[in-house]
């Protein structure tokens, strides 16, 4: 039908009417390329290895205060055994950890939204159990479930809890009602209105507390070794500073920062996979206002 | 059409308040009509009047605070599944295509999914979006998507059709045809339907019958027959009998107060 053509063609004109002059037209051009999202942040990392080695070199800094970069790197590679087998435990607590916590996270956020008696009983714990140091509780999970893997869970759970289920919580609450009501209309019980409108409506926003809990998750991991435990990267790194041995704290800083950005990527592919719609990156909170 | 003894739907002495922290506003108050079957019923007033209160009503989405609302003689106590809302937001799920949004209504009341996507591609194609099956909503136009939830409301054949002010954010033009699409389907099915709007125009243009409703508590302050003879075209609206309704209407508003050309 013509109208509905001409719709569409007034929508493309609107996409395509970029900009007249012509270095900007170059530069979008590069920025719309996906060569733009990694030779950037490369970049920035070259000019910042540069000055930090520039700052070892000419500086005269001894290598215990700051080694240079390339030592590092040299290190992580040289001593590859001792680290894969240190990064293990480290890497499975992280995961059970982390998986405590969505497992346990998901469902209070879901009963939070269906239930206002456990949403207000509920709601200040969260509060109270987020402003609570972590770190300073540590300690205690150590006299209670001793030096294994355990407390080590226990920790990463606790920190990545609550952005998880505040994000969830608010990703619950995204769907829109007329959604709901029109989904009702259709004849829909509980189960079925939780399943087509609001899990979908919500996953956006539960992926955005899982990426920044599992940020945290390595943080948790790593506090609860330096507290106490008999292997893992954040054990090595604690010992190797009582030895002043700066390259091989710095070499085990390089794997938990490899870990912790692997498994940022893991989450967003698994972002890719899962949630509807998000299509080559698009996001469909953007398009929320239908 | 020959008046039948029973009316297809009844709002009994409708009353709906809403308990706002201490003081109770009254929406609608002891609202009482009647639609025939295959009847198109415009109901205009001013915002905030409860018109959607009422139709949220029929469609069983909340109970009135005393009253009925009957259809087919049975009060609606729960959701009516046999009926099919357009909102005025086209109220498409994001992560959905065009088609599949429609099938929607189709994997609720688990009806079969061939026949189903079948008539969903059948609906689509006669409101123009063949060859859009497969867009998402973001890449529809505001008519396209409103066309969408259209044929959403209509995948299950309803006996009722549920339209709160559903052209209402759409530009002139598109509003102009997707009323002359809306005319036709319903032509072709004589559904019975409830359409609320904020325009005259659009309820002379589409409507049997136009009830005018008061400003809060809603009353029926007003109703009329729109006596012009169907397919009703565009050029109509340029016609005296359209004016003149029109011009009737507007009156009606005038005299309580809603529209007023003097100083204010």
């Amino acid at each position: 039908m013509s109208t509905v053509q001409q719709e569409t063609v007034q929508q493309e004109k609107a996409a395509t009417g970029a900009a007249h002059a012509a270095p900007a037209r170059r530069r979008r051009r590069f920025l719309e390329t996906r060569w733009a999202d990694w030779l950037l942040p490369l970049a920035l990392v070259v000019v910042i290895v540069a000055v930090w080695q520039a700052v070892c070199v000419w500086g005269g800094l001894e290598e215990y205060v700051l080694p240079k970069p390339w030592d590092v790197v040299h290190k992580m590679f040289a001593d590859l055994d001792t680290y894969a087998d240190q990064s293990v435990p480290t890497i499975v607590a992280i995961f059970a950890g982390f998986a405590l916590a969505i497992v346990v996270a998901l469902p209070i956020a879901v009963a939070m939204v269906y239930s206002e008696v456990v949403r207000r009983a509920v709601y200040p714990l969260l509060i109270i159990a987020q402003v609570v140091p972590k770190v300073a509780i540590a300690p205690l999970f150590i006299i209670w479930f001793g030096f294994g893997q355990l407390p080590k869970v226990l920790m990463v759970a606790l920190i990545c809890f609550f952005p998880v289920v505040i994000d969830s919580l608010v990703g619950f609450k995204a769907a829109r009602p007329e959604s709901l009501m029109l989904v009702r209309s259709m004849g829909a019980n509980r189960w079925q209105a939780f399943w087509k409108v609001r899990w979908p409506w919500a996953l956006p926003s539960i992926f955005a507390g899982i990426k920044v809990g599992i940020t945290l998750a390595v943080v948790g991991a790593v506090v609860a070794e330096f507290v106490g435990a008999d292997k893992g990267l954040g054990v090595l790194l604690i010992t190797a500073r009582g030895d002043m041995d700066s390259l091989t704290v710095f070499a085990s800083i390089g794997w938990l920062t490899v870990i912790g950005f692997v498994l940022f990527l893991l989450v967003e592919v698994l972002e890719r996979v899962l949630v509807p719609g998000r299509r080559s990156g698009r996001s469909f909170e953007a398009s929320g206002s239908l | 059409m020959a008046a039948t003894t029973t009316p297809f739907v009844e709002f009994d002495r409708f009353t709906k308040s809403f308990d706002t922290g201490g003081s109770v506003v009254t929406a609608v108050n002891e609202m009482s009509f009647q639609l025939e079957r295959g009847e198109f019923l415009a109901i205009v007033g001013p915002s905030g009047c409860g018109k959607s209160t009422l139709l949220m009503a029929l469609a069983g989405l909340t109970q009135p605070t005393s009253g009925q609302v009957r259809v087919d003689g049975t009060p609606i106590l729960a959701p009516y599944t046999d009926a099919g809302i357009v909102f005025q937001n086209a109220e498409l799920l994001p992560w959905r295509t065009a088609l599949q949004n429609v099938l929607l209504q189709a994997e609720v009341r688990k009806a079969p999914k061939a026949e189903s996507e079948a008539r969903a591609r059948e609906l689509l194609a006669s409101v123009g979006l063949k060859g859009f099956e497969g867009r998402y909503p973001d890449e529809l136009s505001g008519g396209m998507q409103q066309r969408v939830s259209l044929c959403r409301a209509l995948l299950h054949d309803p006996d009722i059709l549920v339209m709160d002010e559903p052209f209402g954010a759409l530009d002139a033009l598109t509003r102009d045809q997707i009323q002359i699409d809306l005319q036709r389907l319903w032509m072709e099915r004589r559904k019975t339907v409830v359409f609320v709007t904020h325009s005259i125009d659009e309820a002379v243009f589409l409507a049997d019958r136009v009830l005018v409703f008061s400003p809060r508590p809603a009353r029926i302050a007003a109703e009329f027959r729109v006596p012009l003879a169907r397919p009703r075209h565009l050029s109509a609206r340029a016609g005296r009998e359209f004016g003149d309704l029109v011009g009737e209407i507007r009156g009606v508003f005038e005299t309580l107060g809603v529209l007023s050309e003097g100083e204010r």
